[in-house]
This record gives C-alpha cells, sequence and structure tokens, in this order.
C-alpha cells in the first residue's frame, strides 16, 4: 500500500463511540481490516476506543468549565431582564418597550460555537424559561423562514408559510399535527395560553413544573447563533416586529458574534438598534481555550498516548494558522490516535502501566521482532554488553523481561517530565523576551526537538534568571515547589525536598546582607538592568560572593540538573515508539489537503491513479499513450510563458486528433488550469492559482 | 383646540379623551374626522405581513370575523380575497365606509406588482364602501406604481415644533414629582437634545434614563424645586455625556443607569459598542484581508511594480493615468477576481504556503464574517470575485500584528 500519494482510496475510518453495538462491531471490523498486524488488531481498537472515549468526556468537561463564567452572567442577564420587567416603578415602566439583548463575542472559530450555544439554551432551559428558540443564519434566507423556525422551536407544532415549493411537504405533514399561521401573533397567543395555563397549576403539565419557582413570565429567548451572516433586512424586520408585541410578549435576543460588537451598528440602523437594550459579554479568546486544552489533554502523563513534536507543530500551526478552531484541534489527536492504533502493532503497549506490563508478556515472536527493529532498541542493544546483546536479540523471554522494564522506565520518564517541564516553564516565562517562550506549548515543542539546555536560549534564560532580584526568584522558586507537591514519583519527591530546604535557607538569609540586587525596582527594562548588573560584575569581580548569591547560584544549579535528568527529548526514550505517533505527513495530508497538488499530480503521473505499470516512463516524461488531458497538461507546463500552447498542433491536423485536443485543453479550463483569453482565436492563457 | 374635533357621531368625551392622547396633532385628527366619520376599520402592519395572505387574513378577520377569513385557501391570491370579500359584504353590507389602515405602507413596494394599484381601487373590486389608508414615512412619489391607479389623497403631518415636543413629554410626569418641576427637565433635555434628535420616541427614552439624575440635588436636600438655574449646571454636562453614549446606542440603557449608580470613580471605564473593533484572526486569515485590501484599493496595472522583485524603477507619475489622479479609498473597494487575490497573497506572506483546502475556506470563512463581500453571484464556481469591505484603520491594525508595513504596498501612499 502506497502513503505518498494524497486522496489515493484508503479505507476510511468512521469512527463514533457513541454508536449502538451492532455498529461497534462493524467499526472494528472496519478498524481491524487492512490493518499492520492484524493478530492483536481487537485489543488494539478496544484500547484506542478507550483512549478516544476517555478524552472525549474529558473535553467536554473541560468545555462546560471554560464556559462556565460567560454562561453563568448569561444567565443572570436573562434573569434581570425578566424580573425587571415585572417591576411597576416609573423608570422601568418607560423603559419597558426596549427588548434586552445580550450581544456575545464568541471569536471566529465559528465551528466551536456550537457546543457553547447548546450548552447555553441546556442551562437557559434548566433554569431560567422552557422558551428558547436558537437560529441559524443559513436556515433564514427571508422574513418568513425566520419567523417559521422561531415559532416551529418554540411552539413546536409545524408552522404554515404560503409558499409553493414547501406545499407538498407541507400537505403530508398536516395530516399529523395541526398547523399554524406564521406571524407572531400565533406566538403571542400560544404563550399567553401556556403561561395561563402554568399560572393556575394544571396538574400533569410537564412544563409548568421545572419553572413553578422562577418568574411568573418566563421570557422568550431567541438566539441569532451567527449574526454576521444574517440578511441585514431580514433581521431589521423581525425585530420591528417583535417590538410591537414586546409589551404582550417578553422577547429577549441572544446575538452570537464572531467578530466584534460593532458589527451590530453595521447591521442595524438606528432606529431599528434603538429598539434593543444591548449588553456585552466577552468571551475566553481561543487562544486561552487552546492553551487549556493543550494543558489538560497532552501536558499529563494521564494519556498514554503521545504526540512527537512534528505532529504537535502540525495541529498548532493549522490551529494558528487557518482556522483558531479547538474542535479541530482534538479532531487531530482523534485522528493521530487512531492512525497510530492502526498503524503500529507495537501499540497494543500504549496502555496504563499495568496493562502495558501483561500485554508485553503477551507479545508474540513476530511481535518481538519488531521490537528488536526499532530504532531506539537498536541504540539500546548497541549499548550493552556483547552477551547481553545476544540474549536480547535472540532470546524472547529475556526480551520480554528486559521491556518490562523499559516500559517501567518510559512510564517514569513522563512521571518526572511534565512537572519538571511545568516548572521550567514557570520559571522562564515572565522573562523579558520570552527566551524560551511566552507558553508552555512552545516550551513542550523545544524539548520534544532536542535537548533543551543545549540551546543558546536556554543559555540566555538562566543568565537572566540569574539577574532575578530575590524576592522575585523566590517567589518562582515556591510556585516551582507547589507544582512538584503533587507529584508522586521518589526522583520528584526528593527533589521537591531539595528546593524546600533551598527555600528555608533563603528565608533564612539575613535580611541586614544588602544585596545591591535589593535596591533595584522590581520591573525594570532589560537593557537597564543588564548595564547595572555589568557594572555590579566589573566592581566586584574580585570580591567574594555574598551569600545571597551562592545560594541563588546553587539553586539554578539544581534546576539545572533537573532539567539535564528529565526534559531530555522522547526520541531519546527506549521504546518510545510503542506511545509517541510520528507520521506528521499523514496528519497534514488529512487535516490540511492539498486538493490541486493530488490534481498535479495525476496529471503528472497518471499510472498511479489508473493503476497501469505501462504508463510508467523512465525520465518522469508523460508517456503518449497516457490520457489527452495529460498529455495538455504536460504541454501547458512546459510551454514558456507567452507561448502558445496550441503550437505543437503542427500541420496537418488529423480531425479526431483535434476533436481529442480541444476536448482536453476545455477539460484542463473546467480544473482551472488554463483559461481562454480574448487575445486570438482559440487562445488560452496559463492559470497561476486555480479555483478549485 | 378641541373643537376642531367635532363629529356628530361621537359623544363629546371620547372626542376629548382622544385629544389628550394625540397631543399636538388636533388639525389632522380633525381632518381625518371630518373626512371619515365612524370607522369601522382593520389596522394591518405591512411589516408583519410576511405573505399576502396573511395580510388578507388579517382584513377579512377584523371586518367579518374568523369564519371569513378561515375561508381563505391557502396560498391565497388577490382574486381569492376579492372573491371572499364579495361573498361576505353581501351578507353584511356595510353601513358606513369601512377602512383598511396599513402601516409601513412603504413595504407594500416590495410585494407583488398589482397588490398596490388593486387596494387603491379595492372599492370597485368588491363593490363595497371601502377605504384604504396607508401610513408611510416615504413620499407619495417615491411609490407611485406606473400601472395606472388612482392617486390618494394626501394628508402630511408635519414635524413636531420644540413647543409641541415640549407639551407632549410633560406627559409623561413623574408621579411623585409636581408638573413644572417635570416641564422644567424637559426643557433643559430640549435645550441639549434638540438639535439632534427630533424623535419623540428617542427623546422619550432620554427623558425617562436622566431624570433620576436629575432629582439628585433635589434628593439631597441641596436644591429647591425652583431653583432651575442650579438644576441645570448639575445635570448639563451629564446630558451632554448621554449624547455621545446612550444616545447613539453605545452603551445600553441599563448600563447606563448602572453608570449613574457607580458614578464617577471610574469614569470612561465603559466602552461603548464602537470600541470593540479588534478582532482576532488565524495567521493566513490575517494576509488574505491584507491581500484583497491591496487588490480592492491598488490598480491591477500596479501589481508588478508592488510584488515583482525585479520591477525597475517605475515612479507613480510614469503609469498615473488621468482618471487615477482621484485617491482609490475615496472611491472604496473596487472588485477583484480569486486569482489575483491568491497571488498577491502568496507574494506578501512570508513564508511558502501550499495551496491547500483551507486556505480556500478561509477566504469564504471572510466572506461569512463580512470582512470580504462576494460581488460575483454565488454559482459562479469559476472565477468568483470579491470586495474588500474592512476600513483603512482596521487593516493597519491587523497587518501591525504580523509585521507588515501596508502603507508601502499602497498605491494611493506612493
Amino acid at each position: 500500500r502506497d502513503t505518498t500519494w494524497p486522496y489515493q482510496c484508503f479505507g476510511c475510518f468512521v469512527f463514533k463511540p457513541s454508536a449502538k453495538k451492532k455498529k461497534t462491531l462493524s467499526l472494528a471490523d472496519h478498524f481491524i481490516h487492512g490493518c499492520e498486524g492484524a493478530e492483536n488488531s481487537e485489543k488494539r481498537f478496544k484500547l484506542c476506543q478507550d483512549l478516544w472515549d476517555q478524552i472525549k468526556t474529558d473535553t467536554e468537561v473541560l468545555q462546560d468549565e471554560l464556559n462556565r463564567n460567560i454562561l453563568d452572567s448569561l444567565l443572570d442577564f436573562t434573569r434581570k431582564c425578566s424580573s425587571t420587567r415585572q417591576h411597576s416603578d416609573w423608570a422601568s415602566q418607560m423603559r419597558a418597550s426596549e427588548i434586552p439583548t445580550a450581544a456575545l463575542v464568541l471569536g471566529v472559530n465559528v465551528p466551536d460555537h456550537d457546543m457553547t450555544f447548546q450548552s447555553l439554551s441546556d442551562l437557559l432551559q434548566q433554569s431560567v424559561t422552557p422558551y428558547v428558540a436558537s437560529v441559524q443564519a443559513k436556515e433564514c434566507g427571508a422574513l418568513k423562514h425566520l419567523i417559521k423556525r422561531v415559532l416551529e422551536r418554540l411552539m413546536g407544532t409545524v408552522v404554515t408559510v404560503d409558499d409553493e415549493e414547501e406545499e407538498e411537504a407541507e400537505q403530508t405533514s398536516a395530516q399529523h399535527h395541526k398547523s399554524v399561521h406564521c406571524s407572531l401573533s400565533t406566538l403571542c397567543d400560544w404563550y399567553n395560553t401556556k403561561t395561563k395555563k402554568s399560572n393556575t397549576g394544571t396538574p400533569g403539565k410537564k412544563r409548568s413544573s421545572p419553572v413553578r419557582d422562577g418568574p411568573q413570565q418566563p421570557p422568550v429567548v431567541i438566539i441569532f447563533k451567527d449574526l454576521e451572516a444574517f440578511n441585514p433586512r431580514v433581521l431589521q424586520d423581525f425585530i420591528l416586529i417583535c417590538s410591537r408585541y414586546i409589551e404582550r410578549l417578553p422577547l429577549m435576543f441572544i446575538f452570537g458574534i464572531a467578530t466584534s460588537p460593532s458589527t451590530i451598528q453595521h447591521l442595524l440602523p438606528h432606529s431599528v438598534s434603538s429598539l434593543l437594550c444591548i449588553e456585552l459579554f466577552q468571551s475566553l479568546s481561543c487562544t486561552q481555550h487552546l492553551a487549556t486544552v493543550i494543558d489538560k489533554l497532552i501536558l499529563t502523563k494521564q494519556f498514554p498516548f503521545k504526540l512527537n513534536g512534528k505532529v504537535m507543530q502540525v495541529l498548532i500551526s493549522i490551529f494558528l494558522y487557518h482556522d483558531f478552531s479547538v474542535r479541530k484541534f482534538i479532531k487531530g489527536i482523534q485522528l493521530a490516535l487512531l492512525e497510530h492504533f492502526h498503524s503500529q502493532p507495537l501499540s497494543v503497549l500504549c496502555c496504563k502501566k499495568k496493562e502495558a506490563l501483561l500485554n508485553v508478556m503477551q507479545l508474540d515472536h513476530l511481535d518481538l521482532e519488531r521490537i528488536r527493529h526499532l530504532l531506539s532498541f537498536k541504540r539500546y542493544v548497541e549499548k550493552q554488553e556483547p552477551r547481553e546483546q545476544v540474549d536480547l536479540l535472540t532470546d524472547d523471554t529475556h526480551l520480554k523481561e528486559v521491556c518490562q522494564k523499559l516500559i517501567k522506565d518510559l512510564h517514569k520518564y513522563h512521571k518526572n517530565y511534565y512537572p519538571i517541564l511545568r516548572c521550567l516553564h514557570t520559571l522562564t516565562s515572565s522573562l523579558p523576551r520570552y527566551p524560551l517562550g511566552k507558553q508552555i506549548r512552545e516550551l513542550h515543542l523545544i524539548c520534544l526537538e532536542k535537548n533543551v539546555w543545549e540551546s543558546e536560549d536556554y543559555q540566555s534564560a538562566m543568565k537572566l534568571l540569574k539577574m532575578l532580584a530575590k524576592d522575585e526568584l523566590i517567589a518562582l522558586l515556591q510556585r516551582c515547589a507547589e507544582i512538584l507537591q503533587p507529584a508522586k514519583s521518589k526522583k520528584i519527591k526528593s527533589a521537591l525536598v531539595q528546593l524546600e530546604d533551598m527555600l528555608t535557607k533563603f528565608k533564612q538569609l539575613d535580611s541586614n546582607i544588602t544585596s545591591p540586587l535589593k535596591h533595584l525596582q522590581k520591573k525594570t527594562d532589560l537593557a537597564q538592568l543588564q548595564k547595572t548588573l555589568l557594572e555590579m560584575n566589573e566592581s566586584r569581580r574580585a570580591k567574594k560572593l555574598s551569600p545571597f548569591e551562592v545560594l541563588r547560584n546553587e539553586a539554578l544549579e539544581f534546576i539545572d540538573s533537573l532539567v539535564k535528568s528529565h526534559l531530555s527529548p522522547p526520541e531519546s526514550q527506549v521504546l518510545n515508539e510503542v506511545c509517541y505517533y510520528t507520521s506528521s505527513a499523514t496528519v497534514r495530508r488529512h487535516l490540511n489537503a492539498t486538493p490541486r497538488t493530488s490534481i498535479q499530480a495525476a496529471l503528472n503521473s497518471p499510472f498511479y491513479y489508473l493503476q497501469n505499470d505501462r504508463l510508467k516512463t523512465e525520465d518522469g516524461t508523460v508517456s503518449n499513450a497516457a490520457p489527452d488531458i495529460c498529455i495538455a497538461y504536460a504541454t501547458v507546463v512546459s510551454a514558456a510563458e507567452g507561448n502558445d500552447p496550441d503550437s505543437d498542433n503542427f500541420g496537418k491536423v488529423d480531425e479526431v486528433k483535434h476533436a481529442r485536443f480541444i476536448r482536453a485543453v476545455s477539460e484542463l479550463e473546467f480544473l482551472g488550469f488554463i483559461k481562454s483569453t480574448k487575445q486570438k482565436t482559440d487562445h488560452v492563457a496559463r492559470l497561476t492559482w486555480g479555483g478549485c | 383646540m378641541a373643537a376642531l374635533l367635532q363629529h356628530p357621531g361621537y359623544e363629546e368625551e371620547r372626542l376629548q379623551r382622544v385629544a389628550e392622547q394625540l397631543p399636538c396633532r388636533e388639525v389632522q385628527a380633525g381632518i381625518l374626522l371630518s373626512l371619515m366619520g365612524q370607522l369601522p376599520h382593520a389596522t394591518v402592519s405591512c411589516v408583519e405581513c410576511v405573505s399576502v395572505a396573511l395580510l388578507f387574513e388579517q382584513v377579512l378577520l377584523s371586518f367579518f370575523g374568523c369564519d371569513a377569513a378561515s375561508l381563505l385557501p391557502r396560498s391565497a391570491s388577490l382574486s381569492d380575497f376579492v372573491r371572499i370579500y364579495r361573498q361576505q359584504c353581501s351578507q353584511s353590507p356595510a353601513k358606513q365606509t369601512r377602512y383598511i389602515v396599513m402601516e409601513k405602507a412603504e413595504l407594500l413596494r416590495d410585494t407583488d406588482a398589482n397588490l398596490l394599484p388593486a387596494l387603491l381601487r379595492l372599492q370597485e373590486l368588491v363593490e363595497d364602501n371601502v377605504t384604504i389608508i396607508l401610513l408611510s414615512e416615504i413620499v407619495w412619489d417615491k411609490f407611485r406604481p406606473n400601472t395606472g391607479c388612482f392617486e390618494p389623497l394626501l394628508l402630511h403631518f408635519p414635524d413636531y415644533s420644540k413647543g409641541e415636543l415640549h407639551t407632549i413629554l410633560s406627559q409623561d410626569r413623574h408621579p411623585s414629582y409636581s408638573d413644572e418641576f417635570y416641564s422644567s427637565y424637559i426643557n433643559i433635555l430640549l435645550g441639549v437634545f434638540y438639535s439632534v434628535c427630533r424623535d419623540l420616541r428617542e427623546l422619550r427614552h432620554l427623558a425617562a434614563l436622566n431624570f433620576s439624575k436629575f432629582c439628585e440635588p433635589l434628593e439631597e436636600g441641596k436644591v429647591k424645586e425652583t431653583d432651575t438655574h442650579k438644576l441645570w449646571r448639575n445635570i448639563e454636562p451629564h446630558l451632554k455625556k448621554a449624547m455621545q453614549t446612550v444616545y447613539l446606542r453605545e452603551v445600553s440603557s441599563v448600563q447606563w443607569e448602572q453608570m449613574q449608580q457607580t458614578e464617577e470613580k471610574e469614569n470612561g471605564a465603559l466602552r461603548g459598542l464602537s470600541a470593540h473593533t479588534h478582532v482576532e484572526l488565524p495567521y493566513y486569515s490575517k494576509f488574505l484581508l491584507i491581500a484583497a485590501y491591496l487588490a480592492s484599493y491598488n490598480p491591477a496595472r500596479t501589481d508588478k511594480r508592488f510584488f515583482l522583485k525585479h520591477h525597475g524603477k517605475i515612479r507613480k507619475t510614469n503609469f498615473l493615468k488621468k482618471n487615477e489622479k482621484t485617491s482609490n479609498h475615496l472611491l472604496g473597494p473596487k472588485p477583484f477576481p480569486l486569482d489575483r487575490l491568491l497571488a498577491i497573497f502568496y507574494s506578501v506572506v512570508d513564508s511558502r504556503v501550499a495551496p491547500t483546502a483551507s486556505i480556500f475556506s478561509q477566504i469564504s470563512s471572510l466572506v461569512t464574517l463580512q470582512l470580504l463581500t462576494q460581488v460575483s453571484h454565488d454559482d459562479q464556481l469559476d472565477a468568483p470575485k470579491y470586495k474588500c469591505a474592512v476600513s483603512m484603520d482596521f487593516i493597519c491594525a491587523i497587518s501591525r500584528t504580523v509585521n507588515f508595513e501596508i502603507v508601502k504596498y499602497l498605491y494611493d501612499f506612493l
């Protein structure tokens, strides 16, 4: 199976954990089919699915937590609005004609908003009002469609719009439902009967129970998910109509805004926006959102599955450069997860430690051979004694024992890596110019790629750390100690003891020792700081170091040693291939597809797609047996600028050939490689950037 | 004044009540009354009638009851309406003129072309004593249909004068204050706002919002009700501030009230809607937007000058065409094809970018976010055309975040 060609038909793994049992079976079959190392594929499928389920629930919880603040304030807003409506003092009476509106600014990562709106409307229904309707621009092309959607969603009935095209659908549904007219007065009547019913407390009404304690007149909330995409006319008319009913119907709007609140002013003229009472709600930025997701999903030993530096880089750059979508980022992790378990037979060891140790014992000869071929293992073997080397390469039982030890080591490595990474980040993230990055993901990427302590940036970070004032340094070390606190590994525990030791020493330092550093203001700029320090160095070169300086150097050396022993890149770990997914090219190809490149590849090398070796040529030129379009494409590409591609169409023209040529040319035009010009008859121009 | 409103069909008392509800419109109301007499009528708002059938239904409903309205078939046409109307009015003939009042009548222009002329001659069609009243903010000339129709009688409602506004606004008096006090407040309010706003609804809103502030010195016992000058000194700067914020709906009325309560401690802490213009965009989206801006404001001929490495020395004067002396920025954005956008994009973005599907989808995302506008029709897949819809300030802010000096690439600023 060739993987170098994009868009060749791979098996497509649709993966839905929530699917029913029968369906999962077929999913497993999909997974197992064409899978590397089929013997343990079922086990791997199980592992993969469990992991994904866990990741999925974790992200959902995370999402809810992140949105909690803004959702809570929105809920407060709706409650407050509906309660002020019922006040009868002079000022609120005078203002009652405005429609309360929340402008919810969510950022440009539109695909991520769905979840937010879902939980918003769920929460509203649970605690404020049963009457919530969400609408999207694409289903509301005209005013009547907007009203229809709102009515349908609030009342749960079929709504008639006098439209010829919908007639048929309505006639069939009319038999089941009593359809109603598409106007807001219908809604108003419906609302009145509903609230009257619930006020008298008709028994057996489900709706009245959750809001019994709530306001007597629960508001009717309409959520516009994507305000920018709405037709301004439709929106304006809808607001005008709503404001005619505001006295009878406690309406309330929530605008989902992707860009900035000033769009409201672009969309609505003053005469309309003056009907609204707009309050602004700003959600967490998507970069903060991503940072939390990375923190909770990637920088943790909880998940045995890992991404190597290149794959991480691909996912992060898709996020930063292309879409800002956290959902897509998680999809990317899911893809990598699937690919890893599908293509790496040894991924059977990518699970919790206990399970992995068990699975080691169940490895068969073939799997052990695979281990022997792993690059990291080969390197490990080379370092062993000759006799041990022979044993490792020939004795399966011995290898299994060693593997158990190696797996344990790998888990230990992860146990230590993340706390130390966080410590280093804490120490360096506030340094001027951020030598090791502002975000922890940047530092993580550096550490995944190479030995971080060998980089220049690390050296300069260490130098800058030496320039910190005493209380600043103590504060940072204190925070490091807090990070190390919950860790359970032996090494980290002993490191924590040492660190705390130093901290007490720092605090015991006699306060009358006045270090010139203390006089420096807390926040000085880098240049000034360096200058002062240089001067100090000059003047005190010969002098003895102060106790603070001795202690400081000791502390930083200690940090340095921690970094050196725990932050080595994963590639240096034996058996890292078991847990780390490395194929960044696959991820990129699937998530960031290049359709044009694929078409070009098809045109250049038709034999891959047609699976016909006779079309293969030695020198990479197109064989004359290739389809016409390939030949025409080759002509277009080789034709120098300004040259007429027609030129190979020499002298005597065979009619069939001519027809084939014309067809090939129009096919190319259809694919967007050339376009016809008006310069002369049948002249075409080459296009640089196609629209496909 | 009330003498203007006299009609034998109405009791004196009722007319008096109407006159109170419609201050300063006695003349117009008098004319209407003398023209029409007592009224069986149907009021229809044209914004609300998303389909003509809804309009017909509402009319039939208010004249003949819901039985008549339910006779309308689905997707009723004008002739259905006329048929049922005739049928109904033969059963219950009009004793007096029936009136159909249409609010926002200018929207009738957007419905079927035959509706407006037909409504204007409805009397002939249904053979009933029926009259249409069109209410609109637009002059009749703007919606006269070109097929022959009856000219309606025009009745002009002039703007309220300052005095009239004062009379009307003074009626919303706060129950716990005297008439004179509220009236002097309205006087001050109009002094500030009359020059910018004549909208009664808006003024009423502003009056309600700022009244508590006006009363403040009174509550504290610093001033007497009659000391208008001191009251004025207190409220005037406040109203001026309101003009810049609440009036423009930069700040909502609730927020404005909260600001009054928390008061000058954190003055100006609240930023208006238009202060939030910053938009976070993915890196390539920023460059796509920059490229779109350049394509919209630079003539296509000059692309070579800006984006080819060895363009030679071309001075602006060399390729200045006669009609291009005016600034492109004054003329607004020009449409450009997708190809040109991408060509500029690939040359301004600093790294090598593969033409991936997500680059293309970012372009359509920018269109839905209304930062770009698609000029060509949706159906045109081949070479779509776009316009850049962001301002100079906006694009400069975006360029700054990616260290791109956009001014150097703009023909206007050469």
